[in-house]
């Protein structure tokens, strides 16, 4: 009974590659460590579809499209403490090399001059998210509390943000670990 | 130490630095191997005094180091919360300005501006980003002028006017409209003889100027700013 309350994690990943979560998982035999503190709501490795009340949100990638926003706005909306991870989700990322491309022309060189399977067609199916056209740092969405930098931010940082971040310190990164790619 | 010429001294946080007359507040500091930082200041060049990471507190007053010379008994704060503070603005106002994306840069991790982001202490750019369309120019057989990092040092156009004499360079427009424009009918860098051995070529202090297939000669994880901090790199003689 006495037993101390595990803090509640979620994580997702927007327009992200999810090579952050790789990262996260990276951190190897600390997963049990990890999962000695945390227990995982809503995220990839669980499967979860909706977020539940939380600690910590990690949200990977930036927004591209409606239903990132959805998503964004559900994890601020549970999360006491939302943390951006990766440069998709910082500053936008390699997706947002694509803001100064006109959608339009993104379309057409995806999916009309070189054609798929189906043929030459843009997909157009109502449950598909609505694209914006530019990707978004999440910061420039809802509000951030804390920002991991890095593409991805190696294991050792992310453990080293983790504990700190759960055992009650202000994370503090080493100059080796604070980097842009 | 001890020559006449040197017997003058100012004091940066408390330390005593000595110069000689005609000497700027940055050029004493980089002699006595105190770090200010700065972008648009190349010891090899005349001061621009455009990016203002170098203003330092004088006798209590903002100035630009790079351009102000030493006076006798100045008290200069350099080292300080606040000024740092606003330096790291100005370092997150020029990550939205341009479009810096470190991950797809050949010169993440030699470049000055993500190393001076890192010595700050910068985890997100902050503001909110322009994302305004910028040219890439790859016309010149050896080199890449990529304007989304261009940062507008001036240092090319310095590089190129005072060293290699021939002018490639110049800056043009006012304000948000400000641009670095080539000095060719076209507009296009290869359309000017700028040669890649040319100093303008080598002085960028981001990856707007680029030498061709040298890209990922040194790894990522192996360059300059990767493990060594910008405040001891500066610090090292002939390191532009």
């Amino acid at each position: 009974m006495n037993e101390k309350r595990k803090i509640r994690l979620a994580t997702c990943s927007l327009a992200g590659c999810f090579g952050c979560h790789m990262s996260l998982l990276d951190i190897d035999e600390k997963l049990f460590d990890l999962l000695g503190m945390v227990e995982f709501d809503r995220t990839p490795f669980t499967d979860i579809k909706r977020c539940g009340p939380c600690d910590i949100g990690i949200v990977e990638g930036g927004v591209s499209n409606a239903e990132n926003v959805h998503v964004l706005k559900e994890f601020r909306k549970n999360c006491k403490v939302l943390v951006a991870i990766g440069a998709c989700a910082i500053t936008g990322g390699v997706p947002a090399l694509r803001n100064n491309i006109d959608l339009w022309d993104c379309f057409q060189e995806v999916y009309l001059y070189e054609g798929g399977l189906e043929g030459n067609q843009i997909p157009n199916d109502p449950e598909l998210p609505l694209p914006f056209d530019k990707v978004y740092p999440v910061y420039e969405v809802v509000k951030v509390d804390y920002f991991l930098p890095g593409c991805p931010p190696s294991a050792d940082m992310i453990w080293k943000f983790l504990t700190d971040l759960i055992e009650g310190r202000e994370p503090k990164l080493d100059y080796e670990m604070l980097r842009y790619d | 130490m001890g020559a006449p010429a040197m017997s003058k001294t100012i004091t940066i946080d408390g330390k005593n630095v000595p110069f000689s007359d005609g000497q700027t507040i940055m050029d004493a500091a980089l002699a006595a191997g105190v770090y200010i930082p700065h972008l648009c200041h190349n010891p090899q060049f005349e001061p621009h005094g455009s990016c203002k990471l170098c203003v330092v507190s004088v006798n209590g007053r903002n100035m630009t180091s790079c351009t102000m010379p030493a006076a006798e008994d100045m008290v200069v704060a350099n080292n300080t919360p606040e000024l740092n503070s606003d330096r790291k603005a100005l370092v997150q106002m020029l990550f939205v300005e341009g479009n810096h994306i470190c991950p797809a840069c050949e010169a993440s991790g030699n470049c000055q501006l993500q190393a001076a982001a890192y010595y700050l202490d910068m985890l997100s750019p902050h503001y909110t980003h322009f994302y305004q369309p910028r040219a890439v120019d790859a016309s010149h057989p050896e080199i890449f002028l990529d304007l989304n990092r261009c940062i507008l040092c001036e240092l090319c156009v310095r590089a190129s006017r005072e060293v290699d004499g021939k002018n490639v360079f110049g800056i043009s427009g006012r304000g948000i409209g400000t641009r670095l424009v080539v000095n060719a009918a076209s507009g296009r860098l290869g359309d000017t003889n700028f040669a890649a051995t040319d100093k303008a070529a080598h002085v960028c202090p981001t990856g707007a100027i680029l030498i061709k297939r040298q890209g990922y000669r040194i790894p990522i994880g192996q360059r300059t700013f990767d493990h060594k901090n910008i405040s001891e790199v500066q610090m090292e003689p002939d390191h532009e």
